[in-house]
């Protein structure tokens, strides 16, 4: 029910009032129109979380790669503690 | 697609459970707060990744199995009566009344339909001026914004035959119910990241405070769930009870103040009887003042009765984590998706739902308990 899944604004229509901003979000290639009135900072080329026809928020590029440098960060550390590297405990 | 695939990586799926296997020292329960999870968690067997003793229970993470049962009923009245037009979610039209489902009032002849968005619901009203079009809104707070905007947009553009049938939950006040009853295993929450998207995690400070549990906003994916986990169980280790955002890529701390903006003005919060679990102080919302006129409970006077749930489902304790779906004597067998005597059979993100689609082999021949 709380299904929201991610897709990249592809254009945004011109709108009389912010909340009636709406546009379209491609998933993987199919396109769907979706409410950006939550959104009022994303622009097209962004990635949106939609939600039964809203975006409810913007995807941030940057907190997005936060896991694999975690993981990178346990790699490295399992490179300098030699011996828990195939320890699983 | 981008923002799913990559955090699917086996290899770091299988790096997160070694660190979760490092990090476990002593036994410990987690809940998840979110059917979506729930689905996540069984679909790509996550759990199966833990170590022992380290649990992964199920809370009450679905709006549509938490719907009492005399809403439906009143539902099923609204959509009975001659010129309305019910327009819900797919998964609401099957949960069962306690006479019929809302798919058999369609059957029968009534105008129901399945929608995508509330929009929709608004958008047939403004088509069809003759009747009166309900939309039967259920949701957490991840979809009362969405919710929300049919019924501002309506009253702004002064749609007189739509209506509201108000079933929205609110999740940390269940959260604080499953933490203050007796009999609560909880240790720690991975708190629903689509509910946090709109209302960030501010509410739950307090409650990782005064309950002394961990909450990690958690995504969707399986890197998300584990490492979710994993922060959780280092809280736990170290004996801290903080709330954590692994999820930045789409929580803020302050949620969606659009968002926000427009659930706070259409809806007031109400006390709610949740199926299953029973009435909880303010965590449900309910159309506000200035909208009372879109309030379909009003427009069409139903109310009132209540309803038995079947004796032999232990859903109840299932949504607050204190048996899973293969300790009930009826699941799989009396139990199915396509008859579902309880609240977690009905939606497909339900618990009992979940385990049916991924791993019924887990019941016994008669359906009897398992507990690995
Ligand atoms: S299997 Fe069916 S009867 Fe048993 S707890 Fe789940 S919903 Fe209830």
């Amino acid at each position: 029910m709380c299904l929201a899944i991610p897709g990249r604004i592809e254009s945004i229509e011109a709108a009389d009032d912010p909340i009636n901003r709406m546009g379209k979000v491609s998933f993987g290639g199919i396109l769907k129109d979706v409410n950006l009135a939550y959104v009022p900072e994303a622009g097209v080329g962004d990635y949106v979380i939609v939600h039964v026809g809203f975006a409810l928020n913007k995807i941030d590029e940057t907190e997005a790669e936060e896991v694999f440098r975690y993981l990178q960060e346990m790699e490295l550390a399992d490179e300098v503690s030699p011996g828990s590297a195939g320890d699983t405990g | 697609m981008r923002y799913i695939d990559e955090y699917r990586d086996p290899d770091g799926v299988r790096r997160l459970a070694e660190e979760i296997g490092r990090a476990t020292g002593r036994a410990w329960t987690i809940m998840e707060v979110c059917g979506g999870q729930t689905h996540a968690i069984v679909r790509f067997g996550i759990d199966g990744l833990l170590p022992e003793g380290l649990t992964l229970v199920h809370g009450p993470g679905c709006p549509v199995c938490v719907t009492p049962i005399e809403i439906i009923d009143r539902a099923i009245g609204i959509a009975s009566q001659r010129g309305v037009t019910l327009c819900s979610f797919g998964d609401m039209l099957r949960v069962p009344g306690s006479g019929k489902d809302l798919l058999r009032v369609k059957s029968e002849g009534g105008d129901v339909r399945i929608v995508y968005s509330p929009m929709d619901a608004l958008r047939i009203a403004e088509a069809n001026a003759s009747r009166e079009v309900v939309f039967f809104g259920v949701g957490f707070e991840t979809t009362a914004p969405a919710n929300g905007m049919a019924v501002y947009q309506a009253a702004r553009r002064g749609v007189k035959n739509f209506s509201m049938l108000s079933a929205h939950v609110l999740v940390p006040p269940a959260m604080e119910a499953i933490l203050s009853s007796e009999c609560n295993r909880v240790n720690g929450f991975l708190a629903a990241g689509h509910v946090c998207a709109v209302m960030g995690y501010e509410e739950y400070e307090p409650i990782a405070a005064r309950h002394r549990v961990p909450i990690v906003v958690t995504g969707f994916e399986p890197l998300d769930l584990l490492q979710g986990v994993l922060l959780c169980v280092r809280q736990l280790e170290e004996g801290r009870a903080e709330v954590e955002n692994p999820y930045s890529r789409v929580v803020r701390r302050e949620g969606n103040a659009e968002a926000r903006r427009v659930m706070g003005e259409v809806f007031r919060v109400i006390d709610r009887k949740w199926r299953g679990i029973g009435m909880i102080p303010r965590s449900g919302l309910g159309l506000a003042e200035a909208y009372a006129e879109f309030d379909a409970e009003a427009r069409f006077g139903v109310g009132g009765v209540s309803v038995e749930e079947s004796g032999e489902c232990i859903s109840g304790l299932i949504l607050r984590g204190l048996k899973k779906p293969v300790d009930c004597p009826a699941f799989g067998s009396r139990c199915t998706p396509e008859r579902p005597l309880g609240a977690t059979m009905v939606s497909g993100e339900g618990a009992c739902a979940a385990y049916y689609k991924y791993r019924r082999h887990e019941a016994g021949p008669a359906g009897g308990r398992n507990n690995g």
